[in-house]
């Protein structure tokens, strides 16, 4: 998660914004709950509070959801992403997500598309490419350049096929 | 070159531009990153014939800085919290000897309980110990304050620390300048150091020094870090004729102008601050910010001169001094001696608790109607610790304070009870 909050604020930065990425570690081990934070805008971020009421919200482990309380400050207005192959409904959110715009939400196989690009659990790269196309905030080709940043090589371009994959499946839906 | 980078690694980069011969550290979080990514640039070749140092710990750490300073090299390490209490002996040995070391402090809280999260207490701890103490801001702060710091060491033959908060700046994804190699090098030139240890030309330096002259001794370390006050920021203007920002010197000003209040504090939450300073200015309040870059030296003269017409001081603080209150506070008390100006201290941030806009709004807006107690805790839940302090004058097998404080916690946070 604190790799995805960086590429994207890589992403913001080659189109020109202002970003500013930052974790919150709850504690020093694989596998604890871990939050990070991402924040665009056009002019310089003085700002150092956490994010508490977010414009979207990127859920890596659906796992959390009925263990901590995600949703707290997420705007109604905003944006609102899980990785899950099922859909809100299955996930028991089907009335929470009512209120939001119905573009603004999606569930996205993130960790499926990555085992079957890159071979890993690691569903970043696809959460990215579907952040992307949900928000319209940043364009997929500055998120697959972001990532190739951060893992040149082969495994870049499997990342970058795989954020490229999540964005096409919501854009077609 | 504009880059979307994370802070440790702005900083590495920045100590690489210098070309530092020695590096040596002993990991800590959260200033890890930054030796990390020096370790690679050695590794890789791309830092000439610096040597990078595995040690065995912190108080070796620094020890190995201080032979390589004294034997002519320009050293840098890095610490933090206990690292840097571990080192403790080092740190006041370096000053004393007057050797031109840069080490980074990634501002972490001390334990116990144990704490990876920011405050000042570590730094806190060693102020007096006669190094120079730079606090960072931003993440380019961070960056120039570095390339500042082994011109200012090498002027004055003695150590620097730059400050930068854990986690908020050292692991924080932020555009940073980095600088060209060619400025680098018209900004600092090579390192002339004032003695050296050498076989072929043998001194002792360290030696004893008894009554008959320590008090000199010492005096002349008091006057060496008084004449930083001087030389800061003349390296703060040569720096921004190379590089063309201006980054560092004793402290910034912001929208001071016509301020009535005036909130003085240090490193990254000063952004937030002006955040919240720029809305309260919507709704006219006179409200103006100081950021101390350098606390050590401390500009008593500068302070003083900047708040003379100031009606009211908050003094923003993410340290304490346990049985006394503010060390900021009180050290601006000092410069304030004779100005006719309220001086409120307020403690904040203690390890890693986030400080808000909407918690500052309010603090403001209170000590502008006269209503802050002196020393006032930010965010502090009093609930729990008036139902601890009961609990502990209540029975004498209470048990420790820290674990009672998360068993009630605990359940709420979860939202389980």
């Amino acid at each position: 998660m604190v790799s995805a909050a960086e590429i994207l604020s890589v992403a913001a930065f080659l189109e020109g914004y202002c970003a500013q990425a930052f974790p919150s570690f709850g504690s020093e081990r694989m596998g604890a709950p871990v939050v990070a934070f991402c924040r665009l805008d056009n002019k310089e971020i003085r700002l150092r509070e956490p994010v508490m009421t977010p414009d979207a919200l990127v859920v890596q482990d659906p796992t959390l959801l009925h263990q901590v309380d995600l949703f707290k400050g997420l705007d109604t207005r905003g944006y609102l992403l899980i990785n899950s192959r099922r859909g809100y409904r299955d996930l028991g959110l089907g009335d929470y997500v009512k209120r939001f715009p119905p573009h603004h939400i999606s569930t996205v196989a993130a960790t499926e598309w990555a085992l079957e690009y890159v071979g890993r659990p690691l569903p970043n790269a696809a959460l990215l490419g579907a952040f992307a196309a949900v928000t319209r905030r940043v364009k997929l080709e500055s998120v697959t350049a972001a990532i190739r940043r951060k893992f040149p090589g082969k495994i870049g371009d499997a990342n970058a096929a795989a954020a490229a994959k999540a964005y096409d499946s919501i854009r077609t839906n | 070159m504009l880059e979307q980078i994370e802070g440790s690694h702005a900083v590495a980069k920045a100590i690489a531009l210098c070309h530092p011969e020695v590096v040596c550290a002993y990991p800590i979080t959260p200033q890890t990153h930054i030796v990390e990514r020096l370790n690679e640039f050695v590794a890789m070749g791309e830092l000439g014939n610096c040597q990078y140092i595995n040690v065995e710990s912190e108080f070796g750490a620094l020890s190995v800085a201080i032979g390589a300073s004294a034997a002519g090299a320009r050293t840098y390490t890095a610490t933090a919290s206990q690292g840097l209490l571990f080192m403790a002996e080092a740190v006041y040995n370096a000053a004393g000897l007057g050797l031109p070391i840069v080490m980074t402090i990634g501002n972490r809280a001390i334990g116990a309980p144990i704490n990876i999260w920011n405050d000042h207490g570590d730094s806190m701890a060693l102020r007096d110990a006669g190094w120079i103490q730079l606090h960072a801001e931003t993440n380019q702060e961070a960056a120039d304050l570095h390339i500042q710091a082994f011109k200012l060491a090498e002027r004055l033959s003695a150590p620097v620390m730059v400050c930068m908060d854990g986690f908020i700046l050292t692991h924080a994804y932020e555009q940073v300048e980095i600088p060209d190699q060619a400025q680098v090098d018209a900004f600092l030139p090579p390192f002339q150091p004032r003695q050296v240890l050498d076989p072929s030309a043998p001194y002792s330096i360290g030696a004893m020094v008894g009554p008959e002259a320590f008090m000199e001794v010492r005096y002349l370390a008091h006057d060496k870090l008084l004449q930083a006050l001087s030389v800061i920021p003349e390296i703060q203007r040569e720096f921004e004729d190379i590089f063309g920002r201006d980054s560092g010197g004793l402290f910034h000003g912001y929208r001071m102008e016509d301020a009535e209040t005036v909130v003085v504090t240090m490193g990254s939450v000063a952004g937030t601050v002006k955040d919240t300073v720029d809305e309260l200015r919507e709704d006219g309040a006179r409200i103006g910010v100081i950021t101390l870059c350098s606390y050590r030296p401390f500009p008593l003269d500068g302070l003083r001169h900047a708040m003379r017409r100031t009606s009211r001081v908050i003094v923003l603080e993410k340290s304490l001094a346990l049985g006394f209150g503010g060390v900021l506070a009180s050290d601006v008390r000092m410069a304030l001696q004779g100005v006719d100006t309220h001086v409120h201290t307020v403690i904040a941030g203690l390890g890693g608790r986030p400080i808000t806009r909407e918690s500052l709004t309010r603090l403001f807006r209170r000590a502008e109607r006269g209503e802050l107690k002196d020393p006032h805790f930010l965010d502090l839940d009093l609930d729990i610790v008036r139902r601890e302090i009961d609990n502990q004058r209540g029975q004498i097998a209470a048990g420790p304070i820290a674990e009672n404080i998360l068993r009630e916690i605990g359940p709420r946070a979860s939202k389980a009870g």
